[in-house]
């Protein structure tokens, strides 16, 4: 029992080094700070400052909020979970896409005015809040899950915990558009309705590299979510708050498996010898 | 009259979270057509939220397991106040439930032979808890979400409804804004299924996000429809505490099941003190024992800390009250000791419970693999709500369906962990299904427009103030300020009714709260409407909490600390009156039947 209460003792102390350390490092100190927020309607609109009182253990959706209660009552954001599961709170902190609740004040320069712009890849709507629908839009182009028959005769299946692993990495997304929002495919050339985008290749790597699924979506990759726009920038993995590795585990194996498929000298050599169409690999086994 | 936009459904499912979108894929199954309305964008629901799993007795970790003694467990965590035929059907159908997720694509963790693994929760005997990682919420709103894209529903984001449409008895449909431009939307829906989740905004220490205002109780208290069970508010016991701006946000029941403690600032494990008759049989009575039911051995019983939620919460009030709490007015949960157990813990915390670890480390300064956090109790959940038919799901409306957290009956007084996601998929395909058999035999229910105007006149009328009163916010923080202190964890009397007195004051300032600006994306406009919803629920649970003079699961009184046999027979039921007063009644619990009396018996 002696040993038991060292044990038990070492727990507090540490607990109370851990809450000492963040008396100062949680910062519950009040200070003043500038916050320049995007206002406006549909495109027109300008940046606003904002002053309030915040401390450096509050994260950017608390001073949006306070703003909101001291007198901009109908500053519009989006939010829902504050704890960085939902993805509803994506702008861009002093040009940095983030999610607002996940981003404490402690991380900025409060010396300058902190600026909060919505995502710019997106239609904006009102303040910080932009049109993603076309990302919702996206993803009923993508064909569904599709399971093959189950493995038992209770109707269920067996599958590995080291083949969950790999599409349990993509299913994390919090589905913020964070990644959608940097893509200058997107950002810059605006081909929503061409490139699926980040988000949406990671969609389609979990569906593609699902133990169970047995559609063959490269086809469609290629022609209609027009893959090949991704030229590897990387941008979207930096800015992933779930920390997916998007570009190099989801996007370059599907970008292969396109490769795989319509470029290979030797597959499209073999394919014309069997006169068969180029697009019925795998696809006979679907359906 | 006003312009509307005007949309027709056989059945219009309100909430987009795991029960709304279980109901919707099944309405449309059945081949209604079908509406369904998101507070928030698609797959932002509260659901997302959940942690540690979905119970169901799969028994693929513990081959004891099987509905009885799931159906056994929820009965004793909900303190007999149950509806037992929703607490069987929930523990009968909940494997088929959890088997269908992963046919539509969901990836639980694995057991080693390749079978959906289970892990141990407060309340359950068994490993129970279907999970992934410390995200199966997460897994399951977008399994259900992806498909339910691709089913014929016709879903309509950021869109809330004010208040349901009635042609005489019957339910006919439904007036709401979309939150983008503030235009008014006319559902007309032979049947209704409310999924809104719940009442989490009335308080100011809470899990919850600004969605949770009670809509739909409040929607169907409106509509005529009986609630039941409203007392019970479950108080989840591990919330985080510090810094101020993180206070509320939940952390995982999961990190106790994987082996976590709690420890008062003496370096006590506390949770050993008082452990509850009922549940004495079933608990570790050393810390060995309890480590032990943790890695999965079988002839160990659970530790303490995975007693059912509202004792661990009252039990760490007690501490803190008490002077024995953490600095920052919480106690200490600890996970970072199982590395004197295991070579690489710091690893199996990250994997096991990685959100949690991202959560700490990023919001608090606080690596879980290394130290403890401190913790303590956050509003998390209704066990009360909408009274239902067990089987059916349907109100004491016609056409008005409740699933979810929203509808009442399956948890009693207390909720027991991961009995949440399986009521979700359970009774939202129940709902689902009864409401589309309800509108096949219906006729087109007619629409009120006149009724549909004076609703929009109300609605608008924090605009017609602008400037002239005061704003949403202030009246909403101080609601639940004052419903965290008067009608909180620990409830009285003399309280309750000074609770009661403060609602009328703020009822009269929320009458005249103002709002500026235009009705596109205004977030002043929609708190002063959701405001009316928090202040009706505030009220039925102050009613309903001074009625039971007892303390039982998630409701406890100071002045009545034990739990009273009398009032196991009854559940407390507040309707609308005549007069639009609240009728507070106690409607006899249907006697149980005899083989269930047998299960709940042998189970003891």
């Amino acid at each position: 029992m002696a040993s038991n209460q060292s044990f038990a003792q070492n727990i507090v102390e540490s607990g109370q080094r851990a809450a000492a350390r963040s008396n100062t490092s949680a910062g519950t100190e009040t200070r003043a700070a500038t916050f320049r927020i995007w206002r406006g309607m549909g495109a027109s609109g300008q940046l606003k400052d904002y002053s309030t009182s915040v401390s450096e253990g509050m994260v950017v959706l608390d001073a949006i909020h306070q703003i909101q209660a001291e007198g901009a009552t109908d500053l519009a954001v989006r939010w829902n979970c504050k704890a960085g599961k939902c993805g509803s709170c994506s702008a861009e902190i002093n040009g940095m896409p983030r999610l607002l609740c996940m981003t404490r004040l402690s991380e900025l320069d409060l010396e300058k005015p902190v600026t909060v712009e919505p995502m710019r890849a997106f239609p904006p709507v009102k303040d910080l809040v932009t049109d993603v629908s076309s990302n919702f839009r996206a993803k009923k182009r993508i064909r569904k899950f599709t399971p093959r028959p189950p493995d038992a005769p209770d109707g269920t299946w067996r599958m590995a915990q080291s083949d969950a692993d790999r599409v349990q990495e993509f299913r994390k997304c919090i589905e913020c558009f964070l990644c959608q929002d940097v893509c200058h495919v997107l950002r810059d050339h605006q081909l929503h309705e061409q490139f699926v985008g980040p988000r949406l290749l990671v969609h389609a790597a979990q569906l593609e590299m699902h133990p169970l699924d047995i559609l063959d979506r490269t086809d469609e990759l290629k022609e209609s979510h027009g893959i090949g726009y991704c030229n590897i920038t990387k941008c979207c993995t930096k800015v992933c708050p779930e920390h997916i590795t998007i570009t190099d585990n989801a996007i370059i194996p599907l970008k292969e498996r396109v490769v795989d498929k319509h470029y290979d000298p030797i597959a499209k050599l073999v394919r014309l010898m069997r006169g068969s169409k180029s697009t019925d690999t795998g696809q006979g086994e679907a359906q | 009259m006003a312009e509307y936009q005007r949309h027709e459904h056989d059945v219009l499912v309100i909430g987009a979270g795991g029960a709304g979108l279980r109901a919707a894929i099944e309405s449309a199954h059945s081949g209604a057509s079908v509406g369904l309305i998101c507070k928030s964008l698609l797959g932002k629901a509260h659901t997302v939220m959940a942690e540690g799993g979905i119970a169901a007795a799969l028994a693929n970790v513990d081959d004891r397991d099987n509905w009885k003694v799931h159906f056994a467990d929820t009965m004793r965590g909900g303190q007999y106040l149950n509806n037992w035929r929703m607490a069987e059907i929930h523990a009968k159908e909940a494997p088929d439930r959890v088997n269908e997720l992963e046919a539509l694509g969901a990836v639980f963790d694995r057991t080693a032979d390749g079978r959906i693994l289970q892990r141990n929760f407060g309340g359950h005997k068994y490993p129970r808890l279907a999970h992934v990682g410390d995200r199966t919420g997460l897994e399951i709103i977008r399994t259900l979400q992806d498909h339910a894209v691709h089913q014929p529903i016709d879903v309509h984001m950021e869109c809330t409804i004010v208040s349901l449409l009635k042609d005489g008895n019957r339910i006919s449909g439904a007036l709401g804004y979309d939150r983008e431009r503030g235009r008014f939307k006319l559902f007309e829906a032979k049947a209704v299924v409310l999924a809104t989740g719940g009442i989490g905004r009335a308080f100011s220490v809470t899990s919850n996000s600004w969605e949770y205002t009670g809509d739909g109780q409040a929607l169907a208290y409106n509509a005529g429809a009986a609630l039941q069970d409203m007392e019970f508010v479950q108080f989840h016991p591990t919330g985080m505490v510090w810094p101020p701006s993180v206070r509320g946000i939940l952390v995982t029941e999961g990190v106790r099941g994987e082996g976590g403690i709690l420890v008062n600032k003496e370096g006590r494990r506390f949770m050993f003190d008082d452990i509850p008759e009922n549940y004495r049989g079933q608990t570790a009575d050393n810390e060995e024992e309890g480590w032990r039911y943790t890695q999965g051995d079988k002839n160990a019983r659970r530790p303490p800390e995975l007693l059912t939620r509202d004792h661990v919460a009252r039990a760490i009030m007690k501490e803190v009250r008490e002077g024995r709490g953490s600095p920052h007015g919480g106690v200490f949960l600890d996970i970072s000791w199982i590395s004197s157990k295991l070579s690489n813990a710091e690893e199996h915390i990250k994997k096991k419970l990685p959100s949690m670890y991202h959560q700490f480390k990023q919001l608090a300064d606080i690596d879980i693999t290394k130290e403890p956090m401190e913790v303590g109790p956050t509003t998390h959940y209704v066990m009360g709500g909408i009274r239902v038919d067990g089987d059916t799901q349907m109100s004491s409306v016609p056409g008005l369906f409740a699933a979810g957290e929203v509808g009442a009956g399956l948890h009693g007084a207390n909720r027991l962990g991961g009995n949440s996601l399986s009521d979700l998929v359970v009774f939202g395909m129940r709902a689902g299904k009864y409401a589309a058999e309800f509108a096949a035999r219906q006729s087109s229910a007619k629409v009120d427009t006149q009724q549909a105007d004076a609703i929009v006149r109300v609605a608008l009328e924090p605009f017609d103030r602008a400037g002239g009163g005061e704003g949403p916010y202030q009246v909403e923080h101080d609601l639940q300020t004052m419903m965290q202190a008067l009608v909180g964890i620990v409830r009285r009397e003399d309280e309750m009714r000074r609770a009661l007195e403060a609602l009328k004051t703020l009822k009269e300032r929320a009458r005249k709260v103002s709002v500026t600006g235009n009705r596109e994306y205004n977030p002043g406009w929609h708190t002063a409407l959701d405001l009316q919803n928090l202040l009706t629920v505030s009220e039925i649970v102050a009613r309903a909490a001074l009625e039971r003079k007892e303390s039982r699961g998630g409701h406890f009184r100071d002045d009545f600390p034990e739990k009273d046999p009398s009032y196991g027979k009854f559940n407390i039921v507040i309707r609308r009156g005549a007069n639009g007063e609240m009728q507070v009644t106690r409607e006899p619990i249907p006697e149980m039947r005899e083989d269930l009396k047998k299960i709940v018996e042998e189970n003891k």
